[in-house]
């Protein structure tokens, strides 16, 4: 197991420098920042060139993107164009975002699992066909819809939150931010889940266990249940990428200043020290998100082993 | 065996997340609770719509609304612009006089003082405009200085600067300093309203990040706190010896990330002033504000122009074409359909909120900003059609509804011409790439050129944008009859140099290298809670004259 962790950590290596060069040329491919800042005119040419040199954007990309990888193995993630330091963005972002994503991921597995297991035991009885055909409205309708009519109702028309998150963003404030965020993976994994367990229900072990006298319970929960969270969990893995991303939307909805507004600011105003930096950190969390899911299938089913 | 231990382990992972979240939840809870107990401290205070500026928060590195909102509450120059008017007073000045429009001596009032106590002297603007116009403190607006003699050695256009000062500044005592031009420039006090000839206090030079982190000024408000991305806090600047003194406590620049989210926090009453309002909601607005809503000239004129060095578009045939083009757009359809009355047919080169007095003359442009699809179509067919036949609009569509009117202006040009595929419309992803085109002289049909005033004078609509070679001048138009009467103007008495601008406004518009389109209003909207909102003419609200119920 250890060593299959290793094996794994040492792929990600490859894998980290070439998304973050990809993700560098195609950020400084798409043209010239320092033009941006001049607004509406045509920069004067010595001062942009004098900012170009600042910014290192006057060298060739190749040379660039070794000076910046340098930079960030001694943990300096450059400046954004205002001045501040990309890592200070990243300290007030990520907490938020986080907190964020934790919530979402906590509503999906628990909103989304139990109607998985209640729809999965009860197909074709009236609650199922009523929660796959609110899944199926849920995945229809995109994010900012939903997000903009329930900020609307709630905080506009019925006055019961404030519609924008308070910059400090604590949890209370995020509930539903963090409810609208999860409702189209929540839809996926009610679905997953409802499959999955209909699929096993039927199978051997399942009457087996049923047939040794053990409560109704115990079987749904520890032999049923269990066997089949196993696409479910590889879903939630490659969810709490698509989050932190994902939240871009949802976070501009509601006034987060998360990851996703400064990723959304950074690509509007073209400032690549910004993008690329949280960017490397998505890839990050990506990478070590799917590690912890390949891992989790060990623990679910003892079959499968690392070695 | 080991199965049961690793399921209890599962089970207590989701248990620990589960606590952990519902912990968090609490916690915020009462948290949340607390700052809406605290709105004791935003009592009196304007709460307002604000975005994270672009560049760090210096007069001569601003040059945009955002910023220049915190600059205009904070900082106070030689002059100040009436918010009605437009026109330029004295605010620190106690007189500007010269005998021959270029050499100025300027005479400063006693007792003004910086937030932090320190007073503002004639050094304290000497100092700044130095160090706004060398190129190595890499200001964005360091062309506001350029008229200045010596800034060609502080500001060269390649390699380091030959003098770290301005060679035209000489302080002569300590509320006397005198300033040289490099040309003549009669206008040249009335521009200076502008943030970027602010003072700066010692602290900016001794201590710069500090001061960055909290700017000191000499304007009616003081910064008390800046968290970056999130909210400013201006209180009432005690030391302030101006003649606007704030009608409130003080501002609260909050940040949004968004423009949909700011109106529907105005909606809910969280928020008081919103000056940036989404396009969506333009048409609503009026409405669902229960007509607390403002849409009112700002100094921006939209045109379209040619490139000017291309030869099919040089001469007098194609000049004929340029004028057909623009009497083939229906303006007025535009500004309604599109823009819901924010924007105004344009019919001269300048903007509404100079005023006649500041030399704004509609109708100026006559029948060529006209919409006479019949004129239109013979004037195309007399200048021997569009060069090639077929014409590109292009422009960046990340922002402000490009494509939107792009398409519009061209179904207009389409519809009068009769062919269905006369005009096209060339999108470009992002504004940079639009910018370093049109730099790169790429351009071959027309291109979007939109004008932000820096100051309200009919001098900086047309010599920037059509003086040979001038900073902005993006389709390369050059005229010896049309500089020699900016020339002149310059260097005449203030009455006189508006007419002979118009003069040479004229002669441009006969010349035709640029189309106007319309003249773009500023609009915002507030809250029950504030009284006496209104724009100034750089659609920045008057924070000073608002009053909290």
């Amino acid at each position: 197991m250890g060593r299959y962790v290793v094996r794994r950590l040492l792929q990600m290596i490859p894998v980290f420098i070439g998304t973050t060069f990809l993700i560098f040329v195609m950020v400084y491919a798409v043209g010239d920042p320092v033009n941006a800042m001049f607004g509406d005119r045509a920069p004067d040419p010595a001062t942009a060139a004098q900012l170009r040199s600042e910014f290192n954007l006057d060298k060739p990309i190749w040379q660039q993107y070794l000076l910046y990888m340098g930079k960030i193995f001694t943990g300096d993630f450059g400046n954004a164009f205002n001045g501040q330091p990309v890592t200070e963005l990243m300290a007030t972002a990520f907490p938020i975002t986080i907190r964020l994503a934790i919530l979402a991921i906590v509503f999906e597995i628990v909103i989304g699992i139990i109607l998985g297991v209640l729809t999965g035991l009860r197909r074709g009885r009236p609650i199922d066909t009523t929660v796959l055909m609110l899944t199926l409205v849920v995945i229809s309708v995109p994010t900012f819809v939903t997000g903009t009519l329930a900020q609307y109702l709630l905080g506009v028309k019925w006055g019961w939150i404030r519609p924008a998150v308070s910059p400090e963003a604590p949890a209370g404030e995020l509930l539903l931010p963090a409810l609208v965020l999860a409702l189209v993976s929540l839809a996926y994994v009610t679905r997953l889940t409802r499959t999955s367990i209909a699929e096993n229900a039927r199978a051997d072990y399942v009457r087996t266990a049923i047939a040794k006298g053990l409560p109704r319970r115990r079987v749904t929960l520890r032999h049923l249940l269990r066997n089949s969270l196993i696409p479910v969990v590889t879903f939630l893995g490659t969810d709490v990428g698509n989050l932190m991303a994902g939240a871009l939307v949802t976070e501009r909805i509601f006034n987060i200043q998360g990851v996703g507004f400064q990723l959304w600011q950074g690509v509007v105003r073209q400032n690549s020290p910004t993008v690329v930096g949280f960017v490397t950190i998505l890839v990050i969390v990506f990478l070590l998100a799917n590690l912890l899911v390949d891992l989790l299938y060990a623990v679910l089913d003892p079959r499968i082993r690392y070695a | 065996m080991r199965g049961a231990t690793r399921v209890t382990w599962t089970g207590r992972a989701l248990a620990v997340a589960v606590t952990v979240a519902l912990t968090a939840t609490a916690c915020g809870g009462g948290g949340s609770g607390g700052g809406g107990g605290g709105g004791g401290s935003e009592a009196g205070v304007v709460r307002a719509f604000w975005t994270d500026p672009q560049r760090p928060v210096e007069p001569a590195n601003t040059n945009e609304v955002q910023g220049g909102k915190v600059l205009d509450m904070a900082f106070r120059g030689l002059k100040k612009y009436d918010p009605a008017t437009g026109k330029a007073e004295n605010a620190v000045a106690e007189s500007i006089t010269t005998s021959d429009q270029r050499n100025f001596t300027i005479k400063l009032k006693k007792g003004w003082k910086f937030s932090d106590g320190t007073a503002v002297t004639a050094k304290s603007f000497v100092d700044a405009w130095n160090y706004g116009a060398l190129v190595t403190n890499k200001q964005v607006n360091s062309y506001f200085f350029e008229y200045i003699d010596g800034y060609d050695d502080v500001h060269p256009d390649k390699g380091e600067p030959k003098a770290k000062k301005l060679s035209g500044l000489k302080v002569k005592d300590s509320h006397t300093f005198t300033v040289k031009l490099n040309q003549k420039f009669s206008l040249w006090p009335e521009t200076l309203g502008y943030v970027a000839y602010s003072p700066l206090p010692k602290k900016f030079f001794s201590d710069h990040d500090g001061w960055l982190k909290k700017p000191v000024g000499n304007g009616p408000y003081q910064v008390d706190s800046y968290t970056k991305g999130q909210v400013m806090k201006l209180s009432r600047n005690k030391h302030y010896a101006g003649q606007d003194k704030p009608r409130n406590k003080g501002v609260h620049l909050k940040v949004y990330t968004d423009q949909n989210t700011g109106y529907t926090d105005l909606q809910a009453g969280n928020l008081d002033v919103v000056d940036e309002l989404p396009a969506g909601q333009l048409k609503n607005a009026k409405k669902d504000l229960n007509g607390r809503y403002i849409n009112q000239p700002a100094g921006i004129l939209q045109t379209v122009s040619f490139p000017m060095y291309d030869k099919n578009w040089q001469g007098r045939k194609a000049n004929l074409v340029r004028r057909g083009l623009s009497m083939a757009i229906d303006r007025k359809e535009v500004t309604e359909k599109i823009y819901h009355g924010t924007r105004e047919p344009a019919t001269d080169l300048t903007s509404p909120v100079l005023k006649s007095a500041g030399g704004y003359k509609a109708g100026l442009c006559g029948e060529t900003c006209e919409f006479n699809p019949k004129r239109a179509k013979q004037l195309v067919k007399q200048g021997g059609g569009i060069p090639g036949g077929r014409i590109k609009l292009t422009s960046n569509v990340d922002t402000g509804s490009h494509r939107q009117w792009m398409e519009a202006v061209c179904n207009s040009i389409n519809h009068t011409l009769g062919k269905n595929n006369a005009c096209t419309v060339d999108p470009v992803p992002t504004f940079s790439e639009f910018r370093s085109n049109v730099s790169a002289k790429k351009m071959k049909g027309m291109f979007r050129t939109g004008w932000q005033m820096d100051y309200p004078l009919i001098q900086n609509f047309i010599q920037p944008i059509f003086y040979k070679d001038a900073s902005s001048n993006d389709s390369h138009f050059a005229d010896a009859e049309v500089d020699k009467l900016i020339d002149k103007a310059n260097s005449s008495d203030e009455a006189a140099a508006v007419t002979t601008f118009q003069q040479a406004e004229e002669l441009i518009l006969e010349k035709l290298p640029a189309i106007p389109l319309w003249y773009q209003n500023g609009n915002a909207g507030y809250s029950d809670r504030v009284s006496g909102v209104r724009l100034n003419p750089f659609s920045v609200p008057v924070f000073t004259d608002i009053k909290v119920k």
